[in-house]
């Protein structure tokens, strides 16, 4: 992968050829791989299918290896099922952060994830994907095609910046699981291919920075959180740019951004748990607990 | 990289360097050992070693050697498994020194028909792993090709022999790399393939002169 991929020139094809960015994607994706358009789209649906597993296996009262997650999945099922009128965010949203929350808990505790675009960022896109398709009574493939507008995202980034916290921090993770699940929504919702763009541009600016610290090392505190988080970035970005809100960096030189930051980022705050959170007192102080236990 | 390393892989949590590579690792030893575990010593290092409990590395490292896939449900009781398959499995803290990856392993095994060997080997991010020694031998090789392995005496001719043999069934070599200790001494060769190398080939680079053993490392 010697050029950079530009999602500005993909959005351009698809513009070209007065298309969906969900049917090109899949189009381009399938023409990658050597393989069917069906197969692809079939091949997306089997992870769909762990992704739906695995929010189940967090709901199920999970236990994290290192004991600092667990349970919030389903107190915030329990809390949305009780508040349904009453939601600060709406029902969407809340839904939406449980299965954030369920699926970084399951991840925590060794149950089987999708990792997309990795592991501890592995909440995020599940979220949003079924708490739309709930909402718009969304079959699967029609989701697998959103979730190949995502992959197709997360490639691009991987090319011009990172997906991984050690090289890029959190923004590299849960933002770009975030901007990855932005896209999805909008094509959805049925935005167009420069709307796509703008809101993996929006979640990627608000992401920006956004440093990777595990307490103890451990995917756990904060990332199961974070992945909530990069939900509500993520489906605010995709909503203003379904209202036509444009970013006015374009997303080549936002994702560029993206990895000119994570270049600037101290290595403390890119996943050696040398910084940030990982050495709050109450950091420190769990991490000197769990190394005694092993 | 295709779209399926971004969306995937499928695998049992939490971290894809401390786990999934993990398993892989344990995969890779368990091919290079050549038949089922029956004894094995894990050496932890730097990070593995400091954080395995909480990422599930000794899980991972254990389900890997009995040949499970990164997304097998049965890795978190991947211990119990070991036991009733009659495996005996110990831990230790290792130093390995500075200059080695933080998030290395080293294995020493002794499998159900008394073969030796030992293993090193690195998760280096996202999955992907590599070993560096074999035998207290240095080597790089990451498992994505079928690979021979060969200690050779370092004499003119062998490696020729050896591809020779490869290419006579069609096999195609996809890369290879040679390490010797000392000139004329005994050197080590990878050579990592398009296609699987049959028994026939196998064993009759086994028999080619100069050469002390063959390993055919193939993973599922």
């Amino acid at each position: 992968m010697d050029e950079k991929l530009s999602l500005q020139k993909w959005i351009g094809l698809a513009q070209q050829k007065n298309i969906s960015f969900g049917d090109f994607c899949v189009e381009l994706q399938a023409k990658e791989l050597e393989i069917g358009e069906d197969d692809l789209l079939q091949r997306m649906e089997a992870m769909l299918k762990v992704m739906e597993q695995s929010i189940a296996s967090g709901l199920s009262g999970t236990k994290s290896m290192g004991g600092l997650v667990g349970g919030n999945g389903k107190l915030m099922d329990n809390y949305r099922r009780e508040h349904t009128r009453e939601s600060i965010v709406g029902s969407i949203m809340s839904k939406a952060i449980m299965i954030a929350l369920a699926v970084g808990e399951a991840n925590a505790s060794m149950g089987r994830i999708v990792a997309a675009p990795t592991a501890g960022a592995s909440g995020t896109l599940p979220a949003v994907l079924f708490s739309l398709s709930e909402a718009r009574g969304i079959d699967m493939p029609v989701l697998a095609k959103a979730l190949t507008v995502s992959g197709t995202i997360g490639m691009v980034i991987a090319s011009r910046a990172t997906l991984s916290g050690a090289a890029g921090g959190c923004q590299a993770e849960c933002g770009s699981a975030g901007a990855m699940a932005a896209g999805a929504a909008v094509e959805l919702y049925g935005g167009s291919p420069k709307q796509v763009g703008h809101a993996v541009a929006m979640t990627l600016k608000n992401m920006l920075g956004l440093v990777c610290d595990p307490v103890a090392g451990l995917v756990e505190v904060p990332c199961v959180k974070r992945n909530a988080g990069a939900v509500a970035v993520a489906m605010t970005a995709a909503e203003m740019a379904l209202a036509g809100i444009e970013s006015v960096i374009p997303v080549d030189e936002v994702i560029d951004a993206m990895a000119a930051v994570g270049s600037a980022m101290s290595c403390t705050l890119k996943e050696t748990a040398q910084g940030g959170l990982a050495v709050s007192p109450t950091g420190l102080s769990w991490a000197n607990k769990i190394f005694a236990r092993s | 990289m295709n779209i399926f390393d971004v969306i995937g892989p499928v695998m049992i949590g939490p971290s894809s360097s401390h786990t999934a590579g993990a398993v892989r690792l344990g995969n890779l030893a368990l091919a290079i050992l050549g038949e089922p575990i029956k004894k094995a010593v894990i050496g932890l290092h730097g990070s593995f070693a400091q954080t395995y409990r909480g990422h599930g590395t000794d899980l991972a490292l254990v389900g890997g050697l009995q040949g499970w896939a990164t997304d097998d449900a049965r890795i978190p009781k991947a211990f119990e498994e070991a036991k009733q398959a009659g495996i005996t499995i110990s831990f230790e803290i290792i130093n390995l020194g500075d200059l080695a990856h933080p998030n290395s392993v080293k294995f020493w095994l002794t499998g159900v028909d008394g073969k030796v060997c030992n293993v090193t080997g690195i998760s280096i991010g996202g999955g992907r792993v590599c070993v560096t020694n074999i035998d207290d031998f240095p080597v790089e090789f990451n498992g994505e090709f079928p690979a021979i392995l060969t200690m050779h005496n370092d004499r003119p001719g062998t490696i020729a022999l050896v591809t020779g043999i490869l290419s006579g069934q069609g096999v195609n070599v996809a890369q290879m790399k040679v390490f010797r200790k000392q000139k004329g001494g005994l050197a080590a060769m990878i050579v990592e393939t398009d296609q699987p190398v049959d028994d026939a080939q196998f064993y009759a680079i086994g028999k080619l002169p100069h050469i002390e053993s063959v390993r055919r490392i193939q993973l599922g």
